[in-house]
């Protein structure tokens, strides 16, 4: 599992900081959004499901739990890069992308909106009898606690009793609005006690306890204890998207604990564990630098959507 | 109750016989057990709809009837339809019933940029139907009164429809849960036990096809939900006064509109009347004129008209909700105008 996570994590970091290069470079149109410094967190969660059994909802931050469920590199490139082979096909792009008939939901902009979708797809398995160990787990930021599809979903799915894991990184700032300027509770986990749900306490930095706890956490989902609920604390090691530089993060907080970066961490934890050596891991960066480079590169020579032959159909049947 | 008022009820009373004995709720009801019974995809979600039988009693029976598949709620209209599109992704076909289209706006967010984008961005369509008790009635004041149908249609990738009758209430229905996209169905709550019929009939019409109501050759009205009954009844005034023959169409659906019949319509009488309950600005009436004028301008012997709703709020008092929606009355009044032209 700690090969697995870190492989994730290591993929996600290196396919983020090249989608930076090329929105830096002009080749990507719209927003690159990345989540460097919440790997641990996103890739512990995703390696804990299944794909084709579990759902997963990621959201703007999320590439290394993409990867852990078992996204191909190929599919984030394209999208990305608007390549029509992608599953989007053009028609939505960067984090805007998934592959709903295999688990992984493709998330709209609106956040919070994930949160009872997940829920309704665990309530589907239950009404036909194929709920027994089947999880669905979905990310969300601490801004995003706010909304009321937070709130509805979250309540809902502990009414219902379903095997929903939100997973909260708590990266201290929602674009840049702080955590003082969102909400009054000392701790975003003293939610999950009001909402009936197991709460899951995590430095989202510790790439061991993020092994530990989202193992935990949804191991008690898979058993039947009901939603839970993990917040994670951690920093975002860049700006909201590529576009912002995160000058309002104060250094004494870079500085900081929680400016640690997971990846650091969770390679020195690694070896020291004796799950993998230096050398090994070394490898691994090399070998997946030339994995992602080759898929971007592919989805760059791809043909783009072309507006004459496109089916501009928002319905799959039409009725005229 | 004053005249106009009264005038209203009246024009139900002429569908009350006693021999007549489905209404257009027990249509819905029925509908529903019907699709429970067949369709095993099929599950109810929504507010007080359990064993309480819903705020209309619209699944009143069905949770004895199928456990487990009619389940309640909490007060959370936007994790109803979150929950309903994440069940339609995973094969199941939920039906939601909102307790008043009003509180469908909390699940705004969810059926447009949800399941109205769905198919579209992932090529997985979303089939969930979305129950929405629409339209006024006497003393349901802002919050309990709405017509939604417009604010659903203007987005892509929605079915809206309509029914007018106890025989469409029930038909559409089945067909909104057959079909594999997202369905608005506007029930109008005036409708609910007033409109009656002795049986359910099917004459083969398809969602996204209208009806010639009550065939006509000076003037066309083209309308829908509750506001069929009241262009029949003007329609029938007129004619009883001054002769004139007034078609009226019946668009069951407003999502997609059936422009065909609209225009083929046109093409007969010369003269467009587009009507609804809902609010005046944009909406469902002014799609048709705009449709009419652009794509059969030279059908029109007249300016088309519109009327709708008056720009306020709902009311809630009885004499000021009579004269806020369209009547009979009113209807007279424009028509005797575009047939002067
Ligand atoms: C409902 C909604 N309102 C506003 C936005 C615009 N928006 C996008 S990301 C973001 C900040 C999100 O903060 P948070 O939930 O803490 O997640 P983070 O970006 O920190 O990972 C905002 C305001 C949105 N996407 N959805």
């Amino acid at each position: 599992m700690a090969r697995k996570v870190f492989r994730a994590m290591l993929e996600a970091r290196i396919l983020e900081m090249k989608l930076s290069s090329l929105y830096k470079a002009g080749k990507i149109v719209g927003g690159v959004y990345l989540g460097k410094g919440q790997e641990a967190v996103s890739a512990s969660l995703g390696a804990q499901l299944e794909m084709g059994r579990d759902f997963f909802a990621p959201l703007i931050r999320d590439q290394g739990g993409r990867t852990a469920f078992g996204e191909e590199v190929i599919d984030c490139a394209r999208t990305y890069l608007g390549s029509v082979l992608g599953p989007m096909r053009g028609r939505d792009g960067n984090i805007h992308r998934g592959r709903p008939q295999q688990g992984m939901f493709a998330m709209i902009s609106h956040l919070g909106a994930a949160v009872p979708v997940v829920a309704g797809a665990l309530l589907a398995k239950r009404l036909k009898g194929e709920l027994e160990g089947v999880v669905g787990a979905t990310c969300i930021g601490d801004g995003a606690t706010s909304t009321g599809a937070f709130h509805e979903g979250l309540n809902t799915a502990a009414v219902e009793r379903l095997p929903l894991v939100v997973v909260v990184a708590n990266n201290q700032f929602a674009y840049s609005t702080p955590n003082d300027r969102q909400f009054a509770c000392a701790d975003l986990l003293d939610r999950a006690k009001g909402y009936g749900v197991d709460g899951h306490d995590l430095d989202g930095t510790d790439f061991l306890q993020c092994l530990r706890v989202m193992s935990e956490a949804v191991g008690r989902a898979r058993a039947g204890h009901g939603p839970q609920m993990v917040v994670a604390r951690l920093l975002r090691l860049t700006g909201h998207g590529e576009h912002d530089d995160g000058s309002y993060v104060p250094d004494t907080l870079r500085a900081g604990h929680l400016g640690r970066d997971c990846m650091d961490v969770a390679a020195a934890q690694i070896v020291e564990c004796g799950y993998a050596t230096t050398a090994e891991i070394e490898a691994w960066r090399e070998e997946t630098g030339e994995r992602v480079q080759a898929a971007l590169a592919a989805a760059q020579q791809e043909p783009k959507p072309d507006p004459w032959t496109e089916v501009w159909q928002a319905c799959s049947k039409p009725l005229i | 109750m004053d005249g106009g008022l009264a005038s209203l009820f009246e024009a139900f009373d002429l569908n009350t016989a006693q021999s007549m004995s489905i209404t257009y709720v027990d249509a819905i009801l029925q509908a529903q057990e019907t699709l429970l019974r067949e369709d095993p995809r099929v599950f109810l979600y929504g507010q007080d709809i359990s064993r309480f039988g819903g705020a209309f009693k619209a699944t009143k029976g069905l949770a004895e009837a199928f456990p487990g598949r009619v389940l309640d709620s909490p007060i959370s209209e936007d994790a109803m339809a979150g929950v309903a599109i994440g069940a339609a992704i995973e094969g199941m076909r939920p039906i939601v019933e909102m307790q008043f289209a009003d509180f469908s706006s909390i699940a705004f967010n969810q059926l447009v940029n949800h399941a109205g984008t769905h198919f579209y961005r992932t090529g997985v369509p979303v089939p969930i139907t979305i129950r929405l008790p629409s339209g006024g009635t006497p003393g349901s004041g802002p919050f309990h009164s709405q017509s939604m149908e417009a604010i659903y249609a203007h987005y892509p990738g929605l079915v809206v429809v309509t029914p007018a009758t106890v025989s469409d209430a029930y038909h559409m229905l089945i067909q909104a849960v057959a079909h594999d996209d997202p369905v608005i169905y506007c029930e109008h709550k005036f409708l609910y036990r007033w409109l009656k019929s002795p049986s359910i009939q099917d004459d083969g019409l398809s969602l996204g096809q209208a009806r010639i109501t009550r065939p006509g050759k000076h003037a066309t009205i083209v309308t829908y939900s509750a506001m069929v009954h009241e262009a029949v009844r003007a329609a029938d005034r007129l004619q009883a006064e001054s002769g004139w023959e007034i078609e009226v169409v019946d668009l069951r659906t407003v999502k997609p509109i059936d422009m065909d019949t609209v225009l083929a319509s046109v093409a007969r009488t010369g003269r467009l009347l587009a009507l609804g309950e809902a609010f005046p600005w944009g909406g469902v009436t002014a799609e048709i004129v705009a449709r009419v004028a652009g794509e059969g301008f030279h059908l029109l012997d007249a300016p088309p008209a519109r009327l709708n709703s008056r720009d306020t709020p709902v009311p809630y008092h009885p004499n000021l909700w009579a004269a806020h929606r369209p009547t009979p009355e009113t209807i007279c009044l424009a028509m005797r105008e575009l047939l002067s032209f």
